[in-house]
C-alpha cells in the first residue's frame, strides 16, 4: 500500500497544480461565507455603521439608543404567567432586575425633548441560572416590516435626497402607523409614566409543551400627564434623568407587566402591524425600579439587553427583528466594550 | 527503508478525523454568523457555542491520547527545515484547538453573558464581567481563528505534498483506515 517511489516530474506538475486548487477553492469558500463576495449582503457591521451619525461623538456608547440610565429592582411573578411559560421567572416569587431607561437617538448627548421615542432595557435573573433579557420602546408599533426595511429607512433618514424619505414612505406604507402615533400620541415628563412595548413577537412553551405565540408590555402604575414638548424643552437636556432619579429616590416606582397572545392567523412576524385589541392578556407580575444609578459608573453600562437571551419556555417566534437585533446588539456591544477608554468610569473602583 | 513508518493509533486517527470536519466547520460557522442579520444567525450561533466546546474537550482528550502515544517519527530524509515545520505546526494546532474554545468561553464571560449550551445547560463564567477583557478576547479569537484557518491550508498543502509528491508514507500514517495502528507495517 506504501508507494516509496516518486511519481515521474510530469505529473509532478499536474499535482502541484492541484494542490494549489484545492487550497485557493477552500479559500475562497470561506472568503465567500464570510460575505467578501456579497456586497449586498445585510451584516451587523452595515447596520451599526448606519446607526452612527456623521460627527457625533459615540466612542464607547452603544450604538442606538445611546442616552440612558441604569436601574435595578425587583420582578414579583404572581404565577399567573406559568400558564403560559415554564420559565422560572413565572413562578410566584421574586427575582432581580437589572435595566436601563434609554432615548432612541444614537446621539449620547441628545437633548430629552428632542427624542420621540423611548426605551427601557432589562434583566431578570432566576435562581435556575437564567436570564430574560429585553429593549422595549413606548410607541405601539414599530415604524418597519423588516430589518432591511429598517436599514433602508436609516439610509433614507441620513440621506441628501430631499426625497429619500418620501420614496422611503412610498415603498413601505407599513410606516404610516408608527408616523401616526409619533404626531399625534402625547408626550410625558417621566419615565414612570411610560408604557414600554416588546413589539416582537416570542413563543411561550408551557409545561404541557403547548406553544403560545405572545407579546408583552410593561404598563406604568403612574398616570401618564401629557406635557406640552415646548415645556419640556424648558425643562433642560436632561430632564428625564433627572426626573426619575428624584421620582425613585422618593417612592420606589412600578409597572404591570402584561402579555399578550395571539389568535391563530395574528400577524407575528411583523412588529408594525398592531394586533387587535380584543386579544386575551395576562398580568403576570409587577416590576419594581428601586434605585437609580448614572450609566458611566452604572451596572447597565456594560450589559448587552439582547432581546434574544431568554430562559428556556421563551423561544423567538417568526419575527426576524429578534435575531437581526441581536447580532447588531452584538455588534455594537463589541465596538463599545473596545472603546471604554473614550467612556471611562468616573469613580475608580466603581462595580464593573 | 524510506518511505515505511508506523502509524498514528485508531485513537488518534479517528480523533484527527472527526475534530477537523468540526473545526472547519466552526471557521465556516464563524464567519457566516457574524455576516448575517438573518435568523439563520441565531441558529448558527447556537451551533457555534456547544460545538466550540465539544471541541475543546476532544482536544483535551487528544492531547492526553498524544502524549500517552507519541507520534510516529517523520520520514529520516525529510529535510530539517520541514520537520520543524510539521512539528511546529502540531504544536500551534494544540494550542489552538484549546486555546480559541477558552477564548470563546472567556470573552462571553467577561460580557456577562449567559453561556447557555444547549437546553438550558449553562457553563459557569470563567472570568470577571470587564470591557477591557471583553475587547482583548474578541480580537484574540477572531485574529487566532483566521490564523487558524491559514494553518490548516498550510497543514492541508503540505499533507497532500506528502501524499501525491513524496509518498512517504506521511499521509497514510493518519489516514489510513485500517485497523491496527501504531505498530511498524509488515511489508
Ligand atoms: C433591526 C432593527 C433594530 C436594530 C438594527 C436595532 C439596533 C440597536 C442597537 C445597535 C442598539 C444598541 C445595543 C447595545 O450596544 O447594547 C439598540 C438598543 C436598543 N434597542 Fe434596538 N434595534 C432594532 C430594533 C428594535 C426594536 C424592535 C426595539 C423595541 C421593541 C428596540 C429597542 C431597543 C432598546 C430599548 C435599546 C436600548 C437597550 C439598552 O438600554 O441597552 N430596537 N438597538
Ligand atoms: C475551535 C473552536 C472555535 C473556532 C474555530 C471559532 C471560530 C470563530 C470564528 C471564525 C468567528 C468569527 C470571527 C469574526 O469573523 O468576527 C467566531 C466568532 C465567535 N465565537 Fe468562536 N470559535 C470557536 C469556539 C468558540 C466558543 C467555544 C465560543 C463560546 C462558548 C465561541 C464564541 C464566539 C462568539 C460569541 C463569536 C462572535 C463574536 C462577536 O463578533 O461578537 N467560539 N468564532
Ligand atoms: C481541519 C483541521 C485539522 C487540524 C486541526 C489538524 C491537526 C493535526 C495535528 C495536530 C496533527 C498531528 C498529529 C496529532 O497529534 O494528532 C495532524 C497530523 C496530520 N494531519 Fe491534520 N489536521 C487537520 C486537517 C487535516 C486534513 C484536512 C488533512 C488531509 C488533507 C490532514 C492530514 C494530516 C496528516 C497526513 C497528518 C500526519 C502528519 C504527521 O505524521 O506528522 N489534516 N493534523
Amino acid at each position: 500500500m506504501l508507494q516509496p517511489h516518486q511519481p515521474p516530474a510530469r505529473y509532478a506538475l499536474g499535482f502541484l497544480v492541484l494542490i494549489a486548487i484545492v487550497v485557493g477553492a477552500s479559500a475562497a469558500a470561506f472568503a465567500y461565507t464570510a460575505g467578501w463576495f456579497s456586497p449586498q449582503r445585510l451584516t451587523p457591521d452595515k447596520i451599526v455603521d448606519a446607526l452612527t451619525p456623521p460627527g457625533v461623538d459615540v466612542l464607547g456608547h452603544r450604538r442606538n439608543h445611546a442616552k440612558g440610565i441604569c436601574f435595578t429592582g425587583v420582578f414579583e411573578a404572581n404565577g399567573a404567567g406559568s400558564a403560559l411559560s415554564k420559565a422560572q421567572v413565572f413562578t410566584r416569587g421574586q427575582y432581580p432586575a437589572l435595566g436601563r431607561f434609554n432615548l432612541a437617538t444614537p446621539n449620547p448627548n441628545a437633548a430629552d425633548a428632542t427624542v420621540r421615542v423611548r426605551g427601557f432595557g432589562l434583566r431578570i435573573s432566576t435562581p435556575d441560572g437564567q436570564q430574560w433579557r429585553m429593549a422595549m420602546i413606548d410607541p405601539p408599533v414599530f415604524p418597519v416590516s423588516t430589518p432591511q426595511a429598517f436599514y433602508d429607512l436609516l439610509l433614507a433618514s441620513g440621506s441628501k435626497d430631499p426625497d429619500a424619505m418620501k420614496t422611503f414612505a412610498g415603498a413601505h406604507p407599513e410606516i404610516a402607523a408608527f408616523g401616526g402615533w409619533a404626531k399625534t400620541a402625547p408626550w410625558t415628563g417621566s419615565y414612570a409614566e411610560e408604557r414600554f412595548n416588546s413589539l416582537d413577537s416570542f413563543i411561550f412553551t408551557d409545561g404541557s409543551g403547548a406553544e403560545h405565540a405572545v407579546r408583552w408590555s410593561l404598563v406604568p402604575a403612574a398616570q401618564p400627564v401629557p406635557v406640552a414638548t415646548a415645556d419640556l424643552a424648558k425643562r433642560g437636556p436632561d430632564f428625564l434623568e433627572q426626573e426619575i432619579t428624584d421620582r425613585v429616590h422618593t417612592a420606589p416606582q412600578h409597572w404591570t407587566m402584561v402579555v399578550t397572545v395571539a389568535n391563530p392567523g395574528d400577524p407575528t412576524a411583523d412588529p408594525s402591524k398592531a394586533w387587535p385589541e380584543d386579544r386575551r392578556t395576562v398580568d403576570v407580575g409587577t416590576l419594581t425600579v428601586q434605585q437609580i444609578e448614572a450609566e458611566p459608573d452604572g451596572p447597565c453600562r456594560d450589559i448587552n439587553f439582547d432581546p434574544t437571551v431568554l430562559p428556556a419556555g421563551i423561544r423567538t417566534s417568526d419575527d426576524p427583528f429578534p435575531a437581526a437585533r441581536s447580532s447588531a446588539y452584538a455588534k455594537s456591544y463589541d465596538r463599545r466594550t473596545a472603546e471604554a477608554k473614550d467612556y471611562p468610569r468616573t469613580t475608580t473602583g466603581a462595580k464593573p | 527503508m524510506n518511505g515505511v513508518r508506523t502509524r498514528f493509533t485508531v485513537p488518534q486517527r479517528l480523533l484527527h478525523w472527526l475534530m477537523a470536519i468540526c473545526i472547519l466547520a466552526m471557521l465556516f460557522i464563524g464567519v457566516g454568523m457574524v455576516s448575517t442579520v438573518m435568523p439563520k444567525y441565531l441558529t448558527l450561533v447556537s451551533i457555534h457555542k456547544p460545538l466550540g466546546i465539544a471541541i475543546l474537550v476532544l482536544a483535551l482528550i487528544r492531547l492526553a491520547v498524544r502524549l500517552r502515544y507519541g507520534a510516529p517519527s517523520l520520514p529520516v530524509d525529510l529535510p530539517a527545515p520541514m520537520k520543524l515545520a510539521a512539528h511546529l505546526s502540531h504544536y500551534s494546532f494544540y494550542a489552538l484547538m484549546i486555546g480559541i474554545p477558552l477564548i470563546g468561553w472567556g470573552m462571553l464571560s467577561a460580557a456577562a453573558y449567559p453561556i447557555l449550551l444547549f437546553g438550558g445547560v449553562h457553563l459557569p463564567a470563567i472570568l470577571p464581567q470587564s470591557d477591557s477583557l471583553h475587547a482583548l478576547l474578541w480580537n484574540a479569537h477572531f485574529y487566532l481563528a483566521f490564523a487558524f484557518f491559514a494553518l490548516i491550508l498550510l497543514h492541508v498543502a503540505a499533507a497532500l505534498f506528502h501524499a501525491l509528491i513524496r509518498r512517504d508514507g506521511v499521509f497514510e500514517a493518519m489516514a489510513s483506515v485500517s485497523g491496527h495502528g501504531g505498530v511498524a507495517p509488515s511489508e
